[in-house]
């Protein structure tokens, strides 16, 4: 037991858990704790410009490392400001921990300066949240917040801190008991289901693998492509679940869904057998739910028992860590089937595969610079480890179809909330997890403008990372919608060209470049790489560029509109 | 796989941590993710630190069971059973105030009262406080009889259950 402060304490705990890096912003309610902070040189806190961005950067943090990502800010604004990050988090299950203050203990519930309810507002946006009462409880609930984001299926974890609570000093004692009385995940599959869906893939004439975000959480990767080498089956992969197997790879069929590849649709439409791997059948992925898959088995494998049957009805459930899982299903089926070689069904495949290049080409073409190719431009000068984060929207889509990743935590993007102003913010967090790598944004006006704020903190803290916008003065993907499905009525899309970005840049001390040609953004994209500043590339497009291929929503997957 | 999409009342018993917050963070998951709730009792268990919540829920197999996973994820719910009404005791309580403008009425009332195995907890000159408890059929049928007379309030206390002899909701 050792008498100490709350702030004093909370510190202690999280150089505990091994935090190098806080992301936040101070104020009246966590002063105590920033005090603190201020005399700890084992961990760093990055000043963000807001608070929304400190989320996202420990999102991002957390998405590149695999590790817990910590962000902290006051109580009320503060704290609110956190919570599109916090649901951002919670949707694609990255292991984030916030930390907030609170108005004293004798405040709350009067309507105090600064006073939300962070807990109720963030009850259905997180794994859990604690709002500490003690001080000697502050070493459990750090150590047990830790354990919850990172377990499982990951999560965000929200803890408020009263401020009477950080001044306070009391006994603390440090152990490493974690006193949960339910929580205990499953990681091992059952030996029973493992064996029916063992049983099926042999069985299986037409396999196909889906592979979401819950493979690379897990670090199921090498498992993944051993099985599918085996069967062998095409793997399409979720947004989430880019990056699962190298899109290099003969197998890899890209992105399937509503933004699918023609290869990744198709095939699991005509599949026998379907194994569904830390993923979790969102409409996005799925179109109309009544045709996904008509005739195939479906096997699917979740860390979360409440995935499984709440979208699909699988033949055989499996509620297992991804990587445990694969192996052992792999390990049965070395046991009792001889791989097979080259299968008509792969011959199929690669047809699908011509006809989605041939998509690409078709794309590509024409004035001015096309989205497509420059995906590919990116592609061919971006080292192999670089880390790609995006936007929302077309950027996004975009970078997801025509834009290879050929390892996993390589392409961060948000893809269950949807939320435009993430990439960059993310690609701060990244780069200051990965700092030797290329961290670059694939941005669009309309996102980038939302955070483009934290160029300053980029720049003051010496994180270089690169934003390329692709810019069509519009709400791209709006008006893509509007566009196809609403009789090319153009309404609150345009955004004027408005700012000019390499202006923007400039004023935060940071690099802008405007490209005109492929050849320029070449050089530019160059330029950025050797520079140790954080360099926006401004890359006009035509606001008449749809993302294609696209399924109409709540349609069959196999509705592909193709130009 | 086939289940049963035939809507029927579930009876559903939740061990949950007793502690502030842990209501609203269940009422707030069947908001969220729209079950519709018939009713909720909550108290105390044979722990002081534990909580248990009987719901009662109509719906088909699928939504049941998607509810019990979604209550299991809650890391503050201890543990969670679907009750078989065969093998459960299911009581719950109500309140009637019954208006009793005269002797007859009221007679009448205590009458009926006596008859369902109730309790008169409260008597004022023109009305009186009958205690019920039983099943939740029992206790419509009660105030079915009492409509006529004119009941004035009502408060129930939603289902209550445990499973019969040894089957046990309680943690190993």
């Amino acid at each position: 037991m050792v008498l100490m402060s709350g702030a004093k304490a909370l510190i202690e705990a999280l150089k505990k858990e091994n935090v190098k890096v806080i992301f936040g912003i101070p104020g009246g309610a966590i002063l105590p704790v920033y005090d603190e902070l201020s005399k700890e040189s084992d961990i760093n806190h990055i000043l963000v410009r807001h608070e929304q961005c400190a989320a996202h950067a420990a999102d991002g943090y957390a998405r590149a490392s695999g590790q817990v990502g910590v962000c902290m800010a006051t109580s009320g604004p503060g704290a609110t400001n956190l919570v599109t990050g916090i649901a951002t988090a919670y949707m694609d299950s990255s292991p984030v921990v916030a930390i907030t203050g609170q108005v004293p203990r004798t405040l709350i519930g009067k309507d105090a300066f600064q006073e939300a309810d962070i807990i109720g507002i963030t009850t259905p946006i997180t794994k859990f949240n604690f709002q500490i009462n003690r001080v000697s409880e502050i070493p459990g609930i750090i150590k047990t917040a830790f354990y919850i984001a990172s377990t499982g299926r990951r999560g965000p974890v929200l803890i408020d801190v009263p401020r009477d609570v950080q001044t306070e000093e009391a006994d603390v004692e440090f152990n490493d008991e974690i006193r949960l009385r339910s929580y205990k995940p499953i990681y091992e599959p059952h030996p029973l289901q493992v064996e029916k869906a063992a049983q099926l893939l042999i069985e299986a004439e037409r396999p196909v693998i889906v592979a979401g975000g819950g493979v690379i959480a897990s670090n199921a990767c090498q498992e993944l492509v051993a099985l599918a080498e085996f069967l062998p089956a095409p793997v399409a992969t979720t947004l989430m679940g880019k990056g699962a197997i190298s899109e290099n790879h003969p197998l890899s069929v890209g992105m399937l869904g509503m933004h699918g590849t023609v290869a990744a649709n198709h095939l699991v439409q005509d599949a026998d057998v379907l194994l569904a791997v830390g993923m979790r059948f969102s409409d996005r992925t799925t179109g109309n739910l009544k045709t996904f898959c008509p005739n195939g088995k479906i096997i699917h494998i979740d860390i979360d028992a409440s995935e499984i049957g709440k979208n699909i009805r699988p033949h055989v459930p499996i509620v297992a860590d991804a990587k445990r899982a694969l192996r052992a299903i792999y390990q049965r089926l070395v046991e009792k089937a001889q791989k097979k070689e080259k299968t008509a069904w792969l011959r199929r495949m690669q047809e699908l595969k011509e006809m989605q290049e041939e998509v690409v080409k078709s794309n590509v073409g024409g004035d001015g610079i096309k989205p497509p190719a420059l995906m590919v431009e990116i592609r061919k000068i971006l080292p192999n480890d670089a880390i790609i984060t995006t936007e929302v929207g077309q950027n996004q889509m975009w970078a997801a179809l025509y834009l290879k990743v050929y390892k996993p935590r390589a392409f961060i993007s948000s893809g269950g909330l949807g939320t435009m102003g993430f990439g960059f913010p993310a690609a701060i967090g990244a780069k200051v997890a990965c700092p030797s790598v290329p961290v670059v944004d694939i941005a669009g006006d309309g996102s980038f403008i939302m955070t483009e704020q934290d160029l300053a903190t980029s720049v003051a803290w010496k994180i270089p990372v690169i934003v390329i916008v692709l810019n069509n003065s519009v709400l791209g993907m709006v008006a893509q919608w509007q566009r196809l499905f609403y009789g090319r009525r153009y309404f609150a899309v345009h955004l004027g060209g408005i700012p000019d970005f390499v202006k923007l840049a400039e004023a935060y001390g940071a690099q802008g470049i405007r490209v005109q040609s492929l050849e320029e953004f070449r050089r530019a994209l160059k330029t950025a790489l050797n520079s140790d500043v954080t360099t926006v590339i401004d890359v006009p497009i035509s606001s008449e560029e749809n993302v294609l291929p696209m399924v109409p929503p709540g349609q069959d997957i196999r509705n592909l509109m193709l130009s | 796989m086939d289940m049963e999409r035939e809507e029927k009342l579930y009876m559903i018993s939740a061990i949950v941590e007793h502690k502030p917050g842990v209501l609203h963070t269940i009422s707030n998951m069947f908001r969220r993710r729209g079950f519709n709730i018939e009713s909720i009792s909550v108290g105390v268990s044979e722990e002081p630190d534990l909580a248990r919540m009987t719901i009662t829920i109509k719906g088909d197999e699928v939504v049941v069971e998607q509810l019990v996973k979604q209550l299991r994820k809650i890391i503050s719910v201890v543990r969670v059973s679907i009750l078989d009404p065969k093998h459960t005791v299911a009581r719950e309580l109500a309140l009637i105030k019954v208006n009793t403008p005269d002797s007859k009425t009221r007679s009448d009332v205590i009458n009926y009262t006596e008859i369902f195995k109730g309790h008169i907890v409260d008597v004022a000159h023109d009305s009186l406080i009958i205690e019920m408890t039983g099943d939740s059929e029992k206790i419509n049928a009660f105030i079915d009889l009492m409509k006529p007379f004119g009941i004035k309030e009502i408060a129930r206390t939603g289902i209550a259950a445990l499973p019969r002899g040894m089957r046990s909701t309680r943690m190993e």
